[in-house]
C-alpha cells in the first residue's frame, strides 16, 4: 500500500520527478497569474463598501492561506521523517520553509496595507495579526534549528520536533476570528463555500492557483538543490554531474 | 474598470493597492531568483566534486 510513498523516499528518483515536474509548473504559474491578475485588477467590479481598496485580496488571501498550508505540510513531512525516518521528507521541510516563511511576510505585509484605509491602522495586536506573526517566527525558528547542527540528523530531528510542536499555532491562527473578538474579517473562503459574487470569487480561485502552482515550482527547485546537497558522495550525483 | 485613470488611481486607494502588488512580486519574484541560483551553485559544487573524483 505505501510503495509509492517509500518510493518518494529515494532521492534519485525524488530528484529525477522534481526536475522532470518543474517546467510545467513554472509554466502553469506564469499563466494562472497574468489570468488572475486580469480578473482582479481589470475584471472584477469594485466592492460596495471597501471600492477598490478590496482588490488587495487578490494578494493578501493567496498568501495567507499558502503560509498556513507550507506549515502544515511542514508538520505532515516531519511527522513523516520521524516516524518512518525517510530523511527525504526532512529535505522536503527545510526546502519549504523560507518559501512559508516569505508567504507569511507577504501575508502580514499586505494585510497590513490593506489594514491602513479599512480600520484605520496598518497593526494591531489583535489574535488573527498576532499568531500569523508567530508563524513568521516559527519559520524562521525552523530554519534556525535545522541549520544550527553540524549533523544533519540531528538537526532534521530537531526541527521536525520544533515544527511538530509549532503546528498547534495553525489552529489557533485558523479560529482566532471566532474564539476572540478581532477587527480581522471572518474568513472569505470556507468549505462550505463563500459569499462572494462569482465576478469576484473566479479571480481570487485564479490566484489561489496561481499562488500554490508558484509554491510547488518553487519547492521543487528548492528540493533539487537540497537533495544535491545532502547526496553529493552518492554515486548517482557523481553520475548525473558527468552528464 | 472603465478608464486608464481610475485603474492607475484604483478610486484613491492606489497608495495601499499597488504597493501590496508591488511588494508581492518582488518577493515572489527574488525567492525565485534565489531558488534557481541555489540550484545552479548546488549543480556546479556536484560537477566540481565528480571531476575532482575523478582525476
Amino acid at each position: 500500500m505505501f510503495t509509492w510513498f517509500h518510493k518518494l523516499g529515494s532521492p534519485p528518483l525524488l530528484y529525477r520527478l522534481a526536475t522532470r515536474v518543474s517546467p510545467w509548473f513554472m509554466a502553469l504559474t506564469l499563466i494562472l497569474i497574468v489570468a488572475g491578475l486580469v480578473g482582479g485588477l481589470v475584471l472584477a467590479p469594485p466592492d460596495y463598501q471597501q471600492g477598490d481598496g478590496f482588490r488587495i485580496i487578490y494578494v493578501h488571501v493567496p498568501s495567507a492561506i499558502l503560509s498556513l498550508m507550507v506549515f502544515a505540510l511542514m508538520a505532515g513531512a516531519s511527522a513523516v521523517g520521524l516516524i518512518w525516518r525517510l530523511r527525504m521528507a526532512h529535505a522536503v521541510t527545510i526546502a519549504a520553509a523560507p518559501i512559508g516563511a516569505a508567504f507569511t511576510f507577504l501575508a502580514l505585509v499586505t494585510g497590513s496595507l490593506w489594514g491602513k484605509p479599512m480600520w484605520g491602522t496598518y497593526w494591531v495586536w489583535d489574535a488573527r495579526l498576532t499568531s500569523e506573526l508567530v508563524l513568521l517566527f516559527l519559520y524562521f525558528g525552523a530554519i534556525a534549528i535545522i541549520r544550527a547542527f553540524s549533523d544533519q540528523r540531528t538537526g532534521d530531528r530537531a526541527g521536525a520536533v520544533f515544527v511538530l510542536v509549532g503546528a498547534v499555532d495553525l489552529p489557533i491562527i485558523h479560529y482566532s476570528v471566532q474564539w476572540w473578538a478581532t477587527l480581522h474579517q471572518g474568513a472569505t473562503l470556507k468549505l462550505s463555500g463563500s459569499n462572494m459574487p462569482t465576478s469576484m470569487l473566479w479571480p481570487l480561485l485564479t490566484m489561489m492557483a496561481a499562488f500554490t502552482c508558484y509554491f510547488i515550482w518553487l519547492l521543487v527547485l528548492r528540493l533539487r538543490a537540497e537533495i544535491l546537497r545532502r547526496e553529493w558522495r552518492a554515486s548517482w550525483v557523481e553520475r548525473l554531474s558527468a552528464e | 474598470m472603465h478608464s486608464w485613470h481610475e485603474f492607475v488611481t484604483m478610486g484613491g486607494y492606489a497608495p495601499y493597492v499597488w504597493p501590496a502588488y508591488g511588494i508581492v512580486f518582488v518577493v515572489l519574484l527574488g525567492a525565485a531568483w534565489f531558488a534557481r541560483r541555489d540550484l545552479r551553485l548546488a549543480l556546479a559544487r556536484a560537477a566540481h566534486r565528480a571531476h575532482e573524483m575523478h582525476k
